[in-house]
């Protein structure tokens, strides 16, 4: 029985001290956030490890909002962001001596999509909105056939649901009231907007410009009736005609160093940036 | 030297046994102290009976009502789905099946309560959504008729099993008495071990409601988790549980978004609270 005991606490001690090499060994960098940016992000993550063999950096998704909480009660490195951070964000990390520190690393277009078979395949900005909010709920309204519209959005986590609600919906008026009509189904992932949109012929949902595929239709935007409608390309947000672009951030705690600095700078080289459009993102420098 | 042995196995078995109780009411303190906050900024009767449910706008909107009701109707729908069924079930293996296909069964309803729940939802949402959406030429198929039909495939495991063995429990003199008195086997099984066995079945019942109503994953996948009133059940709605797992991760703590969570937290505690009480009860009135 002793002896059994002995055993048993050896392997502990075996497997404690074994855990704890595991993490002081390597460089750990823990990077959170975005959706949309997960793919971009742990392609530079893959690239950086192959260069850097002893370090180790870990992505992980969940959203906009679950990054930068995360950065505030100090269990990621970075975060991704697809939006700016909030004023209350900022007031709350510097509450934990967390001081934000924002780098502009890409842009996204985000394209608004719909199944392939619908007729309809360009909107005015004021037409989207007006889908989104529910004051638009049949396609016969926008020239298409006569079949409900089913509203698909992305969880109020989402950076993406963020940037769509206060850049269209409330077309940057701070004071504007509009909300996502209550009718709208809020999915957990782009893929999931995309895999709906391929399915359903009423549905019409928005993620960022990789997500397209050939089962989804991107719908040409333009501002107002008068203008010229733009399709969602990389060519088209770089010169800035097409008019729904958003920055992409990565906030690190104060001013990067050591290996998050590394980091950094690896994703705003020419390789990183190279990166960027490869993942169908468009890059800061040109 | 035994005796002490002795004593020290019992008063380890004895705080084992005040666990649980301990961390229960450890959570719920927890809980409280979160959540009341949130009646700082709305007052209960505006969080519990508000219609809209905007958390994270300014200012924030935090009406629970359309979530309690996409909560009680999935868990309605599971239930008029899986109580039949789940009864029957429990009858057929308790009173019919012959001793192999009954060990056939059980063992069936025992892997069906081992499936993931997650599993579950994704098969749902490939199969499922798409078939509801046809069958009822629906506009979505991610509907509260699909995470009903879901959530009934959870219950039912509890559902069979407590029902079986509150069947089994049935003095056997109750059924021969019956069967001798030129009853017929269903005669028997609806006038007889139905009625002796029902506050086991109404336990069974409860148990497998209190399942229905605290399940995440799937209702999230599958029900299109829309904040609106629901009118019919071919219509998408959002769960309680489905908020607080969607939202928490955004939510930055201390925010009141963050306090709201934890109030439908408590209102989701109360909530298998009173169904687990209600359970005990008829469990005990038996004795």
């Amino acid at each position: 029985m002793k002896k059994h005991f002995k055993n048993v606490a050896f392997l502990v001690i075996a497997v404690l001290t074994f855990s704890l090499r595991l993490s002081f060994a390597e460089n750990m960098v823990q990077v959170k956030g975005s959706d949309t940016m997960v793919n971009l992000v742990q392609s530079w993550a893959e690239e950086f490890m192959i260069k850097n063999p002893n370090d180790f950096v870990a992505v992980t998704g969940g959203g906009t909002g679950t990054g930068l909480s995360s950065l505030i009660s100090g269990t990621c490195d970075i975060a991704m962001a697809s939006r700016n951070i909030k004023e209350k964000e900022i007031a709350l990390a510097n509450k934990k001596g967390i001081n934000p520190n924002e780098i502009k690393v890409g842009m996204d277009g985000l394209a608004v999509v719909v199944n392939p078979d619908n007729p309809v395949g360009k909107l005015t900005i004021d037409q989207i909105a007006g889908i989104f909010t529910g004051k638009i709920v049949n396609w016969s309204e926008l020239g298409g056939k006569n079949e409900k519209i089913v509203i698909l959005s992305r969880e109020v986590n989402s950076g993406t649901h963020v940037y769509f609600k206060e850049h269209i919906l409330r077309k940057n008026d701070t004071n504007s009231k509009e909300e996502f009509a209550p009718r709208a189904l809020l999915l957990s992932s782009s893929q999931a907007i995309a895999d709906e949109v391929a399915g359903n012929s009423m549905a019409i949902g928005y993620y960022g410009m990789g997500y397209i595929s050939a089962k989804q239709k991107p719908i040409a935007i333009a501002i107002n009736e008068k203008s010229e409608y733009v399709e969602p390309t990389i060519d088209n947000v770089v010169n800035g005609t097409y008019p729904v672009s958003r920055p992409l951030f990565l906030y690190t705690n104060g001013q990067p160093q050591g290996m998050v600095k590394k980091i950094i700078d690896f994703a705003l080289s020419k390789e990183g940036q190279d990166i960027v459009l490869a993942t169908d993102f468009v890059p800061v420098f040109k | 030297m035994r005796k002490v042995k002795e004593f020290i196995i019992e008063k380890l078995i004895l705080i084992c046994g005040l666990a649980s109780i301990f961390f229960v009411g450890l959570i719920f303190l927890f809980l409280l102290k979160e959540g009341l906050s949130v009646f700082n900024i709305v007052t209960p009767l505006d969080f519990l009976f508000g219609k809209s449910w905007y958390p994270i706008s300014d200012p924030a909107q935090l009406g629970i009502l359309p979530l309690i009701l996409g909560s009680l109707l999935v868990t309605l729908g599971a239930a008029v789905i899986s109580i039949p069924i789940g009864i029957g079930c429990a009858i057929y293996i308790a009173e019919i099946a012959p001793a192999r296909i009954k060990e056939v069964l059980k063992a069936g309803i025992e892997l069906l309560a081992a499936i993931p729940s997650v599993v579950l939802g994704f098969i749902g949402m490939i199969t499922l959504v798409p078939f509801v959406k046809n069958c009822f030429h629906l506009p979505t198929g991610l509907t509260a008729l699909s995470g009903s039909i879901m959530l009934a495939f959870m219950a039912m495991p509890t559902i069979v099993s407590i029902a079986e063995d509150a069947l089994y429990s049935v003095p056997k003199t109750y059924k021969e008495g019956a069967l001798a008195l030129g009853a017929t086997h269903w005669q028997t099984i609806w006038r007889v071990m139905l009625p002796a066995a029902s506050s086991g079945l109404l336990a069974a019942i409860m148990l497998g409601i209190g399942r229905v109503i605290g399940e995440t994953m799937a209702v999230m996948m599958i029900t299109g988790n829309a904040a609106v009133m629901p009118n019919t059940i071919l219509e998408p709605i959002r769960t309680l549980t489905a908020t607080i797992a969607a939202e928490m991760g955004e939510a930055v703590v201390g925010s009141e978004h963050y306090f709201a969570l934890f109030a439908i937290g408590i209102v989701l505690f109360i909530i298998s609270f009173a169904i687990n009480v209600t359970a005990d009860l008829f469990l005990h009135r038996k004795q």
